[in-house]
């Protein structure tokens, strides 16, 4: 199956990731060589089989719902790219 | 003294003949001497080691600790340890000093194992060949044109250097035994949930799984013993007794039903490869196994299920690296949308990108249920497949990867062929199951591996019979001439 250049576009998008204007077509022949791949599965039976979505099919665990978190903030926002008065710092969002 | 055992370390330094602030040093400089040309560390942590090694050494003369006390280790870069950089291989953490120990790290920790560094390997676990990080490709040691193998390629290189005692590695797809086969040493990948995940970075959480990389099946059921066990910080983390890996280790094997799937012979198979196994075959049955021909019918829909299903949940798993609470940012963004675009596009490599973009096209509008839906059912066809062959034996046996080591720059520039390479180990990932790598020969020089595989929980066996078969054999006993 090949991709548009819109799907890529979608794609990306979907992703925030961009795609540089001279990377397109190489990306886009990547993308449908590995959508390629999958046309294998199309023509599979798979009609009474219920999908796989963990290999023991375990449930998820519950725990008591009380706080195990101790506040580690300030180790935390030591590694941040910007942090100032306990808060993350991002462009400006509302004029 | 780096050729010496595992074991025979443990005596020695049990019996004082040496520290384990010597033997750390002695790898400390063995890397110095020999990391540059082959690239597998990212980071190298001589201070915290000797410190750790003094801590170490403690121990021994209280007469505490285990086997593993005093002995240094080397951890793949997946592995956050708190104060120190963990990389992933990737742009995007080459500044993130983690704030705390995953479990993996803080268990071998408390046994007392000095920490030498973290080890290379595909940029955030996606790759065959250690190619994709950001920092270089390892080289293999036993042949500097040929690649490590991947995602594992700097824990399996440092093993079979000597640059480390043992390693940590992970396998989503086939990353602790594919590395372990290129690079002549011995690897497992526990059940699905046998190792905690926490302070493992995510890739895709339904397949990863950490474990041992050494040179023998002894040396990694001691070191899965040490890193294995429930905790209760990762949700996917099994629930049971703390299993014995270690004392069946001496069973003899007269009477195991080790099963040959007729799918993993077929085309495309190298012939010096298949060699290695059929020779591996032969010693088991001289060793009083009974070989089985069993089938695994639906082999070839591994490949293009696990390809979905891993990137659509990477592209989920790696959503949170946006610049904003850690890792790297883009200079000065001009919106929160550029922030988030940018510190992405300029902090991931092609390969991840590539994932993310597969997987978000695989769960997006439309293409759910052609795409997702449809891999999760192949993938129990796929985990029913190893169900029914399991009723006929107790392991199967098989090549772990189609050729050995292939060369630096063959594969990166074709994500499918690469992709197709994985054949042999993928389909365990999707079923959760346990699978080993054992050194089994050699092919024009390179190392090749044996693939064990068993049912749900039985590592033991399975490091049982490599155990046994590296008592009859001396493949794991190879070295690589330059790091004699």
């Amino acid at each position: 199956m090949s991709l548009g250049k819109t799907e890529v576009d979608t794609i990306a998008r979907l992703s925030a990731i961009s795609v540089e204007a001279s990377e397109v077509d190489q990306v886009t022949e990547k993308l449908s060589n590995i959508l390629d791949l999958f046309a294998q599965m199309e023509t599979v039976d798979t009609e009474n089989v219920e999908p796989m979505s963990h290999p023991l099919d375990q449930v998820q665990r519950l725990r008591e719902d009380v706080v195990t978190e101790t506040d580690q903030r300030e180790k935390y926002q030591k590694i941040a790219p910007a942090a100032k008065a306990g808060m993350y710092l991002v462009p400006q969002v509302i004029e | 003294m780096h050729r010496l055992s595992i074991k025979e370390m443990s005596e020695k330094l049990r019996n004082k003949e040496i520290t384990s602030v010597e033997l750390t040093q002695h790898y400390l400089d063995r890397i110095e001497r020999y990391d540059g040309e082959l690239n597998a560390y990212i980071t190298v942590t001589p201070e915290l080691a000797i410190e750790m090694a003094k801590q170490a050494d403690q121990m021994l003369s209280e007469g505490k600790g285990g086997v593993l006390t005093g002995i240094p280790v080397a951890h793949k870069d997946i592995f956050c340890i708190d104060g120190v950089k963990t990389t992933c291989g990737s742009k995007m953490l080459s500044n993130f000093v983690a704030p705390y120990d995953a479990n993996v790290v803080e268990q071998l920790k408390s046994a007392g194992m000095p920490i030498l560094g973290k080890t290379n390997m595909d940029e955030f676990a996606m790759g065959s060949s250690s190619e994709s990080s950001y920092y270089g490709p390892t080289k293999n040691p036993w042949d500097m044109n040929a690649v490590p193998g991947g995602s594992s390629g700097g824990s399996a290189a440092v093993v079979a250097a000597g640059l480390a005692p043992l390693a940590t590695g992970t396998d989503t797809g086939g990353s602790i035994r594919q590395p372990a086969s290129f690079c002549g040493i011995t690897g497992i990948k526990p059940t699905y949930g046998a190792v905690s995940r926490y302070g493992m970075i995510a890739y895709a959480s339904s397949f990863d799984q950490g474990g041992p990389m050494t040179r023998t099946a002894e040396e990694s059921a001691w070191l899965l013993d040490a890193m294995a066990g429930f905790d209760e910080r990762d949700s996917t983390s099994l629930q049971q007794e703390k299993s014995d890996y270690c004392s069946t280790l001496e069973h003899d094997i007269q009477g195991l039903k080790v099963g040959v799937p007729k799918e993993y012979f077929g085309d495309g198979l190298d012939a010096g490869v298949e060699q290695v196994v059929r020779d591996a075959i032969a010693e088991l049955e001289k060793q009083g196994a009974e070989i089985v021909e069993v089938s695994l019918p639906n082999k070839d829909l591994a490949v293009p299920a696990y390809y979905i299903l891993a990137p659509a949940e990477a592209s989920s798993n790696l959503s949170r690296f946006d610049g904003v609470r850690y890792g790297y940012r883009c200079e000065n963004p001009t919106s929160l949308e550029d922030l988030y675009t940018r510190s992405r596009s300029e902090g991931f490599g092609a390969e991840v990108k590539r994932r993310i973009m597969v997987g978000a096209y695989a769960l997006s509008a439309g293409y759910y249920d052609a795409y997702y839906l449809k891999a999760q059912k192949l993938r129990r066809m796929v985990r029913d497949d190893f169900t029914k062959a399991f009723e006929q034996c107790d392991v199967i046996i098989g090549p772990v990867a189609p050729t050995p080591a292939f060369n630096i720059g063959e594969k990166s520039d074709d994500p499918v062929s690469m992709y197709l390479a994985d054949l042999y180990t993928i389909p365990v990932n999707l079923a959760g199951l346990p699978a080993m790598s054992f050194p089994g020969g050699f092919v024009d020089g390179r190392p090749v591996g044996v693939h064990l595989i068993g049912p749900y929980h039985s590592e033991a066996k399975l490091l049982n019979v490599a155990h046994q078969y590296q008592q009859a054999t001396e493949w794991h006993k190879q070295m690589p001439e330059s790091y004699q």
